[in-house]
């Protein structure tokens, strides 16, 4: 461990993004360490998502570097960012509603080989029984904490060592929020590390190792999860108490 | 047996809509983007499969080939050098440039080939077929046409919901974010779909002008905007709209030419088109857009 905490897995260095003239991540650096759970928490609109959405390279960055295992992957478009080990289980879902359950799944497992695949499979179907019942079914027909299911297991079929998840409980029930932050412990304790933006402070915090407060495109506050959870500012501002 | 000699006909001509209006529902599916410019893809594939029958003395079966080879790396050349450099543009953007290479198409074949139509060589040498005692006699073309258009169909179908390209080109018509997040090659992907639309086109072509042989720079416009119309009456993005689109307004454009009025054909297959897009404005097969968050 102490090794490890040497380098992290993941370095984000003065990140710069702008959509067009709008200037959402104002220099933001963070770190990840292997067998971490990460949180990145604030308000609507500090820039969570854009700052997922460009790890990941959905978005390109003005400036700053993104290093993930020794690699700088900045700038280098999604598609060559996954076969990394360094997956996107996005805003919203996003899942492929005219898709089965299962091609979903298969298309997580895209840049992988059928072997790979196949074993990944096992362990998905191993994880989420509920997804192997639905297997046949299109997925714009499952309920919503399905959906986030299935998400989260087409992340998985990638096979990443760091999975980033953004809001994996919004609009569920509060029963379904706690299932997802079960699993979220569940795939932290099988050796994924995990980056997790969430509006639900309280939820992140209570699983997180470390957290970072982001506002207005820069961090304002990090520490280990525990120290903000029982910080006035952060209390008053996201936990409402 | 007059009526069953032209529904014959109109599933014929309807077939090779169905196969120009592949290539333009494809492309809007997944590059989100009307590519006016496919109609004149056709008559490129058309004059070339012309140039190498009659000028270089290859096989039928060859020349098709040949024109379906160079049509493919036409349609992915034309995407890479005018269509991808505005992937981040507005709409409006492209379709102008869509339409401006559709000038340019038909601007160089006529630098190629000149304004003189010529007439297409009967390639397809196929007998006709008598059916009921020789009552109903369908051409060579004919059957010829109507047969590619199912292995198309079938073969289109299969690629798009077994393979992983197909899937994959799915996902981009779906999503194109996740379908990156997925490892997804966006920008290949759409060249690809590029490079089938163009192929079938080139076969639309052919087909075309085995049956209505007169070929020139201008040949591509018209049976290229029937089947852009037939596009959207089966629903546009959906490609089994589109098969069924071309091969009903086929069927309706020659029947309307039969049996009402010879000059009002095209005017009744745009009438049609006006009813069903009133009462389903989606076409067809199309799906009425969802949100969903």
């Amino acid at each position: 461990m102490t090794e490890t905490r040497q380098t992290p897995m993941l370095q984000v260095s003065d990140l710069q993004v702008y959509y067009g003239a709008i200037h959402a991540i104002k220099g933001v650096s963070l770190e990840v360490y292997e067998d971490e759970i990460v949180t990145l928490i604030g308000a609507n609109g500090a820039g969570k998502s854009t700052t997922l959405n460009t790890i990941a390279g959905l978005l390109k960055p003005k400036s700053g570097s993104v290093v993930f295992e020794g690699k700088s992957i900045g700038g280098l478009g999604a598609s060559k960012i996954v076969p990394n080990g360094l997956c996107l289980c996005p805003e919203g879902r996003r899942v492929f509603q005219q898709m089965t359950v299962r091609e979903n799944l298969e298309m997580g497992g895209y840049c992988r080989t059928a072997a790979e695949n196949a074993e990944a499979l096992a362990d998905v179907f191993g994880r989420f029984p509920r997804l192997k019942e639905r297997e046949r079914q299109v997925a714009g027909t499952l309920s919503g904490g399905e959906q986030q299911m299935l998400a989260m297991a087409r992340a998985l079929m990638s096979r990443p060592r760091l999975l980033m998840l953004d809001e994996p409980s919004m609009g569920l029930a509060p029963i379904l929020v706690e299932q997802i932050f079960d699993i979220i412990q569940e795939l932290h304790r099988s050796g994924v590390t995990i980056l997790l933006v969430e509006q639900n402070a309280q939820m992140a915090l209570s699983v997180a190792d470390r957290a970072y407060v982001l506002e207005t495109g820069t961090i304002t506050m990090s520490g280990p999860a525990e120290e903000l959870l029982h910080n006035d500012a952060v209390r008053r501002a996201y936990l409402g108490n | 047996m007059a009526f069953l000699s032209n529904l014959v006909n109109g599933i014929s001509l309807g077939s090779i809509y169905a196969m120009i209006a592949l290539g333009y529902t494809m492309v809007y599916g997944i590059a989100k983007m009307l590519n006016f410019a496919h109609g004149d893809v056709i008559m490129v594939g058309a004059y070339l499969a012309f140039c190498a029958a009659q000028y270089w003395g290859l096989p039928p079966l060859v020349s098709l080939l040949v024109a379906m080879a160079a049509c493919t790396v036409l349609g992915m050349t034309i995407e890479k050098l005018a269509y991808a450099p505005l992937r981040q543009a507005t709409s409006l953007a492209v379709l102008i440039t869509a339409i401006g290479m559709s000038y340019l198409l038909q601007n160089l074949a006529l630098l190629i080939w000149g304004a003189n139509p010529k007439v297409f060589p009967d390639l397809i040498s196929l007998d006709s077929l008598h059916l009921f005692g020789g009552e109903l006699v369908i051409k060579g073309a004919t059957v010829v046409t109507i047969a590619a258009n199912i292995v198309i169909m079938v073969v289109l179908t299969l690629f798009i919901n077994r393979t992983k390209m197909g899937k994959a080109m799915r996902c981009v018509s779906e999503d194109r974010g996740a379908a990156e997040l997925m490892g997804i090659n966006v920008n290949r992907t759409i060249s690809m779909t590029f490079a089938i639309g163009s192929c079938l086109a080139a076969v639309a072509g052919f087909l075309l002008c085995s049956s209505y042989p007169m070929l020139q720079p201008t040949t591509g416009s018209m049976p290229g905007i029937k089947a852009f119309t037939a596009a959207v009456f089966g629903g546009i993005g959906s490609i089994p709209g589109a098969m069924i689109g071309g091969i009903l307004l086929g069927v309706i454009e020659i029947l309307g030419k039969a049996y009402v009025s010879t000059e009002l054909g095209d005017a009744i297959v745009f009438a049609v088109l006006i009813i069903v897009l009133l009462v389903r404005p989606t076409g067809l097969l199309g799906k009425p857009m969802r949100e969903k968050v």
